[in-house]
């Protein structure tokens, strides 16, 4: 049951072999029994779950049951729902309850999934290994020592773990991608624009995105039709048709343009993660895909450019925690800038704390044209590169993380190492282009190695089909760690 | 030393929109503190804002009625800084592109024309309320007016008195009225005006150094607080000192102004464009039909009532400054299409007088433009003479009879003697009981004239066509 794929457990439940209530309660229990190894929840509530899923027995009893009715879902902390602690993985929201839902979250319980529990993540999803979490750092269940990746670290963890069957993520830099990548599971962040950001926690505005973590392109596809969709209360929301991501799934990939970057097999690569890189993408052509060299010459500023950016609209957006009207504020005080400062500095983690202040740096007067123009401008370039690239493929491959999971610990007090995590992810995200990682073996120390996929503009279909084809062919993600 | 003053205004005109700029919760005024706000007004974490369509109509309507170019796109921008009663810890306004750019708008100081020119006018979001007065060691927070659609419109430094500076900021209050974006409730705060005011030695073409006076809700304020404030720095100046730009408070009760804040201790704003808004298009087709929607503005009144019904400057500015009166101008006028000059009397007179008294406005009056037409028409063929038409109106303001204007005058039989035979036979009477005063006129004593004229009326009970004795008398007289 816990290995099954999104499919056999929706055929489950529809046959009635099995009630979404004992469904919830088994992954309850397993969460219960393995958290304290992983920390991949920070909440878990029987009873909100258990009443999700008396209401999805019922909707599968009446008839009204869609695929994903009654299945339970993991939701990063970082979606506000409605009656849940939503922390944001801060102490800053650490007693926020959220009084409303994210429009991810309504549109789960529209279909009647169950919300499992809250997952683990960087604070403010500031963080590429999950250290950052005011609730601990999340274990990599490959092994306990190294980290999940980040920030989606908790949903990750619980996917590898089998302590929910998919989980939601979001993606500002490679948040979705790097931990699936990192822990072995599939993940992926749509178009800019296809998933609202109504009620997911900003940190930077035009770059989160949200999307689903799973065990298979096939599970990814079936979560990314519920989450994606028009919503009136995100300006940013794009309005288009429905789409029905699992229509392409069985289409086989020859005449497939593969792009790879010549940027991303440079350097920087660890070797173990080049050699399942290179085996994957022998598989590729093996299913009848042919391989182009495509260049995308200002990816390399895609770091520099993303912490220039990411910051400077986090700086903005988290100015909201200023604890007064909810959240943490200080117990004393003397005036009102002293309870902005203490709420603040004990609110906030050094890696909030480090953004904001590179953010309110680069927005500051006699800076702003010197970073944040300047960086906007670039970001146009690193998106321009791709537009051109697309001219000659598909789609494009490589690594979605330059090694693999690292031991907790051993980055967390060099931010620009850590920052380097997300080399090869920054740069789609800035260009708004849906970005995909799925498991193509192991490396050092046994440790996951995922394949990068971007595609074009609203090709997730596409996307998806690339990486179902291969999971026909290989095994890598039906893997467990446990 | 010869000093001029410079002025530049700065206006906060609250749009007439249902609901917020960002979110559907209610503006309407004066509701219980905190019962109009929804999860975007209070700040929650994960809310997102919405542009509300309607104010960005309004802003067009704005910049379409002074001229202005209606830039598209523009760009909305958050302006960071930390207040309790700002909840997001930043305001999203409009900063390097605004929704309007330029334009000009024309004053009338006595018989004198004069254009101000607008900087821009960009739409911004209206900040909470800060209630310290009623919590003991603790302040109250109030966000029904977080959120409240702001078009702010700023004038180049245009204006050199503080007489000029009212003329502008009621012109400027008149305009959004007339065209609907704005109600113009000062009371409420509905528009608000900040005064940039510097002074100079003049003749100098550089600009002295300014002071920002902030949040005047009333005309007489503004006039007092820059009469106040260039006081203020022309003596600093001739004392040998200089000026600080800095913010500063109108103290109405004192009639002085305060420093607020220096230039030094203002905040870096950290103005960027604001990711959750994506920049603002407007269709030309839109603007078009915003064009169309427009009523005929008080300019293009002003200049029809000088050209085309000869009205002096004056007369035409005192009509246009609210859209009702220069509609109930026009209705009367339509009735005595002749009448232009004894319409516009009237109006700026009689009603104008009794709808201040009252307190009452133009929209309430209680005499229609008809009634007042049969009113002034019985003046016009002779019927009453206008003393007597002052009596007819007081009556119909009192609703007599229906406010008729017929009916009052044979009511109180005001009706003038317009007959010559009676006239004459007046005038006749009173001429052989006066013989001494026909001879000292005859004899070259004018004003044993206007005696007689008296005599006449006397004789009339003041009733008598006034012109008609005066030349029946002539006629006798010179015989």
């Amino acid at each position: 049951m816990f290995n099954a794929s999104l499919k056999q457990l929706s055929t489950q439940l529809a046959e009635k072999k099995i009630s979404s209530v004992e469904l919830t309660k088994a992954f309850l229990q397993r969460i219960e029994a393995r958290n304290t190894e992983y920390n991949a929840f920070i909440t878990v509530n029987e009873e909100l779950s258990l009443a999700q899923a008396q209401v999805a027995d019922q909707m599968i009893a009446a008839g009204q049951a869609s695929q994903l009715t009654g299945i339970p879902i993991a939701q990063k902390d970082i979606f506000c729902a409605k009656g849940w602690l939503t922390t944001c993985g801060s102490k800053m929201l650490s007693n926020f309850v959220s009084p409303y839902d994210a429009n991810v979250i309504e549109r789960f319980n529209q279909i009647g999934a169950v919300n499992i529990g809250k997952t683990n993540m960087d604070e403010f999803a500031m963080g590429s290994s999950n250290e950052t979490s005011y609730y601990g750092p999340v274990r990599n269940p490959w092994d306990v020592e190294a980290v999940p990746g980040g920030s989606s670290g908790g949903s990750a963890s619980a996917v590898a773990a089998r302590l929910a069957p998919a989980a939601t993520g979001t993606d500002t830099g490679g948040s979705i991608r790097q931990p699936a990548a990192l822990c072995g599971i599939s993940g992926i962040k749509p178009t800019y624009g296809l998933v609202s950001r109504y009620g997911m926690i900003a940190f930077a505005s035009s770059l989160d995105q949200g999307g689903p973590m799973a065990k298979s392109a096939e599970d990814l596809a079936l979560m990314l039709g519920v989450m994606t969709g028009f919503d009136a209360r995100d300006s940013t929301s794009l309005q288009r048709e429905t789409e029905d991501y699992t229509r392409d799934l069985e289409k086989p990939l020859s005449g497939l343009r593969i792009g790879l970057p010549k940027e991303y097999f440079a350097k920087g690569m660890s070797k173990d993660v080049e050699c399942a890189v290179e085996q994957a993408l022998d598989e590729y052509r093996k299913l009848g895909a042919e391989m182009v060299e495509v260049s995308l010459p200002n990816s390399q500023l895609s770091i520099p450019v993303y912490y220039v950016l990411a910051p400077a609209e986090a700086s903005s957006n988290l100015s909201r925690f200023d604890g007064v009207r909810y959240g943490h504020r200080a117990k004393s005080y003397g005036d009102l800038n002293d309870m902005y400062r203490k709420s603040r500095a004990e609110g906030f983690g050094a890696e909030v704390k480090r953004r904001i202040l590179i953010g309110t740096y680069v927005l500051s007067h006699g800076y702003y044209d010197a970073y944040y123009i300047k960086a906007q401008k670039v970001r146009r370039l690193i998106t321009q590169d791709f537009v051109d690239a697309f001219k000659q493929c598909d789609i494009m491959m490589g690594p979605t993380s330059p090694t693999v999971a690292f031991n907790i610990g051993e980055k967390s007090s060099d931010p620009i190492q850590m920052y380097l995590s997300d080399i090869y992810t920054s740069a789609a995200s800035l260009a708004g282009l849906p970005g995909m990682s799925i498991p193509i073996g192991f490396g050092d120390k046994n440790r996951p190695v995922g394949l990068h996929i971007i595609g074009n503009y609203f090709t997730e279909a596409k996307m998806l089909n690339v990486a179902h084809q291969y999971q026909l062919v290989t095994d890598w993600h039906q893997r467990s760690p446990v | 030393m010869q000093w001029e003053i410079v002025i530049g205004i700065e206006t906060h005109a609250q749009l007439t929109t249902q609901s917020k700029i960002f979110s559907g919760s209610s503006i309407a005024y004066g509701a219980m503190p905190n019962t109009q706000t929804n999860a975007v007004d209070l700040a929650l974490p994960g809310v997102l804002p919405v542009l509300n369509q309607g104010a960005v109509e309004r802003a067009v309507k704005l910049g379409l009625a002074v001229g202005a170019k209606i830039n598209s796109p523009s760009i909305f921008a958050r302006k960071n800084y930390f207040y309790p009663d700002l909840p997001k810890g930043y305001q999203i306004s409009q900063y390097e592109l605004p929704i309007v750019e330029g334009g000009s708008i024309k004053i009338q100081i006595g018989e004198t024309e004069k254009t101000v020119h607008l900087t821009r006018a960009h739409l911004e979001e209206d900040a909470g309320k800060s209630l310290h007065e009623d919590f003991q060691g603790m302040s109250g927070i109030d966000l029904n007016r977080a959120g409240t659609p702001l078009l702010e419109i700023v004038t180049e430094p245009d204006m050199r008195s503080s007489a000029e500076a009212v003329a502008y900021a009621k012109t400027l209050h008149s305009l959004v009225c007339w065209i609907g974006i704005c109600d113009g409730n000062m009371q409420e705060g509905s528009f608000r005006c900040d005064a940039n005011v510097s002074v100079r030695p003049k003749g100098s073409e550089t600009l002295g150094t300014r002071c920002e006076i902030k949040n005047l809700n009333s005309f007489r304020f503004l006039e007092k607080a820059i009469d106040f404030e260039a006081r203020r720095q022309i003596e600093v100046l001739e004392d040998g000192g200089s000026i600080r730009q800095e913010t500063r408070l109108y103290d109405a009760n004192k009639d002085e102004t305060r420093t607020m804040r220096s230039k030094e201790d203002a905040n870096d704003y950290r103005y960027f464009p604001d990711p959750d808004l994506l920049p603002l298009e407007i269709a030309d087709s839109w603007i078009d039909q915003l064009k169309d929607s427009l009523p005929e503005l008080p300019e293009a009144r002003r200049a029809r009532y000088i050209t085309d019904l000869g009205l002096s400057a004056y007369d035409a500015a005192v009509l246009t400054s609210a859209r009702e009166i220069a509609d109930y101008f026009e209705n009367l006028l339509e009735l005595l299409p002749d009448q232009a000059k004894l319409c516009a009397n009237w109006v700026m007179g009689e009603i104008s007088g009794r709808l201040n008294k009252e307190a009452i406005e133009i929209t309430a009056c209680p005499i229609t433009p008809a009634q007042l037409a049969a009113l002034l028409s019985r003046i016009n063929d002779g019927t009453i003479s206008g003393k007597a038409a002052k009596t007819v109106f007081e009556s119909m303001w009192q609703g007599e009879l229906e406010r008729n204007a017929d009916a009052i005058i044979d009511a109180k039989g005001l009706k003038q003697i317009s007959d010559d035979g009676a006239i004459e036979q007046l005038v006749d009477e009173v001429l052989a009981a006066n013989a001494q005063q026909v001879a000292d006129y005859r004899s070259g004593k004018e004003k044993a004239f206007n005696s007689l004229v008296g005599q006449v009326m006397k004789a009339a009970k003041g009733k008598a066509n006034p012109a008609q004795v005066n030349a029946m008398l002539k006629k006798k007289l010179s015989a």
